[in-house]
């Protein structure tokens, strides 16, 4: 279990300083994935920095398993980084050594056998799905290549963490989804927790049970990722969720009666649902503006509709809309009011 | 001076002859002072330039300011001293070291001095050239920072270290020519004795021809090692 307690990391620049990080709080259980998503400059990267200590925080402690990283010695420092590892978003092999050599260099570095190394690392290539490519020197394959030889050196010490710093931005979608699909098996087959740190929503959405939003330096929105995507408090979360949000600019005809109906994992994804309100009620709705994604076999998200006719016809689109299992509807008056609150 | 007779056929049969006697023994005196005091200044050279990267206040092992405010300085110093004034400088130096000032072996000393400051900044310029994420990555994989030196800068930086110390030995070399003016061998020497003081062009150009060839053949092996070392470029 990974503790982030109080973190802070102020950085002193030649006009003042910033608060890269401002009394960071989560908690990161064992076998969870863990996305920590922002936009650039949000601080993401230096909170990854900060649980191996590549950055020191100013205020504040991880604790890994209890142990308070910030109080190890050089030493200690060093043998806990072999438990948690690290891949990132440029790969970072030794471009002059060969991928076998890339794998074999933490053990290298911790001075074991080297014939037993070299087993262990070619079982990792293995695992990663490059065993042929052992004496192939990195620049020689292509980027998802080089981040399977990064995430098999990762894994060479048998690590308890690994975090990923943005270990899929460099990559097109195709090969985002392939790494993802090995960081989840990883995760599923070692039991390795796993910390992703993205701007894309999409990744959390693919690969993450939990999720953290970080909008300059603090947590402004955390918990499953069920949850966040379902109902988004933060405003960063809504624009990261849905960056092209139609509401972000849209501006809407005065008077009309427009509802938000909320998905809340509702297995009825697959059911036309305006189209059967418009059968059983005879309501013609339009659809405003939508946001729905599939997590697993459930939606999420919500569409914004607009309800032609009477107040009464209102009131039967609510009762219809409501009767259907996790769906929550809500008038967007009243959605309006929420949002001055959050 | 006569120029016009410095090319006579009288004269260019001397030097064809100089060239079969005496070239054989300079161009040998040449190559290995400059091989010998290269060796020397890389072995002094390549730790102070290792330290001047990973010293520095934002390096992986940093030393207190002073040190590296001290160690630029004498570098730089050292640097700005003309080769053939700081030859004459260290003669004692060089006395206590070899016994002597004069001769080939003696011109080591003063080589290996002006070049080390040289080789130095050419290892700080090719470690620099390192991506500092491959650094962080080592840290992060828990490596010391000799072990970074040892297994991350150096071996990132071959190709990039060949190429400069390609470029130290041909500049040591020039130096070495420069040397025959103060009591050093070689083919400068050679160019001199005959060249400046007894107006026999023929030889020193011959000399100069020669020092050339030996220029190309080490900058072209140079090239062609260290295109082979670098393994960042595909398809070998």
């Amino acid at each position: 279990m990974i503790e982030l307690r109080n973190l802070s990391k102020h950085f002193t620049t030649s006009d003042g300083g910033v608060d890269a990080l401002k009394q960071i709080n989560l908690t990161i259980e064992n076998g969870d994935i863990y996305g920590i998503i922002g936009m650039s400059g949000a601080g993401k990267s230096t909170l990854v920095r900060c649980i191996n200590m590549l950055e020191r925080p100013t205020e504040g402690s991880v604790l890994m398993d209890g142990r308070d990283m910030g109080s190890l010695s050089a030493k200690e420092l060093r043998a806990m980084r072999r438990k948690i590892t690290m891949i990132f978003q440029g790969f970072n092999l030794l471009m002059q050594r060969t991928c076998l050599k890339n794998v074999m260099l933490p053990l290298k570095l911790s001075g074991g056998n080297r014939e037993a190394a070299e087993k262990k690392a070619r079982e990792l290539l293995e695992l990663v799905g490059l065993p042929d490519k052992a004496n192939a020197y990195p620049a020689q394959l292509s980027g998802g290549q080089q981040q399977r030889v990064a995430i098999a050196r990762a894994l060479v010490t048998e690590p308890d963490v690994l975090l990923c710093d943005e270990a899929t931005s460099a990559l097109d979608p195709k090969t985002t989804h392939a790494i993802l699909e090995l960081i989840r098996d990883i995760n599923q087959k070692l039991g390795i927790t796993v910390i992703v740190i993205t701007h894309q929503m999409s990744v959390v959405q693919e690969v993450c049970n939990k999720v953290a939003i970080l909008e300059n330096g603090t947590v402004v929105e955390e918990g499953t990722v069920a949850e966040v995507f379902a109902n988004p408090r933060a405003a960063a979360t809504r624009n990261l969720i849905n960056p092209s949000n139609p509401e972000n600019d849209a501006i809407f005809p005065e008077g009309g009666q427009r509802i938000r109906v909320i998905f809340n994992g509702a297995v009825a994804s697959r059911e036309p649902l305006i189209a059967k309100m418009a059968v059983d009620c005879g309501i013609l709705a339009s659809i405003l503006g939508a946001s729905t994604r599939s997590v697993g076999d459930k939606a999420y998200g919500y569409i914004l509709l607009d309800i032609p006719g009477t107040p009464e016809d209102l009131g039967r689109a609510i009762a219809y809309l409501s009767t259907i299992p996790n769906i929550t509807v809500q008038v967007e008056a009243e959605y309006a009011a929420k949002e001055e609150r959050a | 001076m006569n120029f016009a007779n410095a090319f006579t056929p009288e004269r260019l049969q001397e030097a064809w002859q100089c060239l079969l006697t005496e070239f054989p023994f300079a161009v040998w005196e040449t190559v290995y002072s400059t091989l010998l005091a290269t060796l020397f200044a890389v072995i002094i050279g390549l730790p102070l330039g290792v330290l001047l990267v990973t010293g520095e206040q934002k390096g992986i092992r940093p030393l207190p300011r002073p040190f590296m405010s001290f160690l630029n300085v004498m570098i730089n110093l050292l640097r700005s001293v003309p080769f053939i004034i700081l030859m004459v400088m260290i003669i004692p130096l060089t006395r206590v070291i070899v016994g002597t000032s004069v001769g080939t072996v003696a011109a080591i000393v003063p080589l290996t001095v002006a070049a080390f400051p040289f080789i130095a900044r050419l290892v700080e310029s090719s470690l620099r050239e390192i991506n500092p994420n491959i650094i962080e990555t080592a840290l992060s994989m828990g490596a010391s920072p000799l072990q970074i030196v040892t297994h991350v800068m150096l071996p990132e930086s071959v190709p990039s270290l060949v190429t400069n110390i390609t470029l130290a030995i041909t500049t040591i070399m020039g130096y070495t020519a420069m040397s025959g003016a103060v009591g050093g061998g070689g083919l400068g020497k050679l160019a001199l004795a005959y060249g400046y003081q007894r107006y026999r062009f023929a030889v020193l150009y011959l000399a100069v021809i020669v020092l050339v060839v030996i220029t190309q053949i080490i900058q072209s092996f140079g090239t062609w090692l260290a295109a082979k070392l670098d393994k960042r470029l595909k398809n070998q």
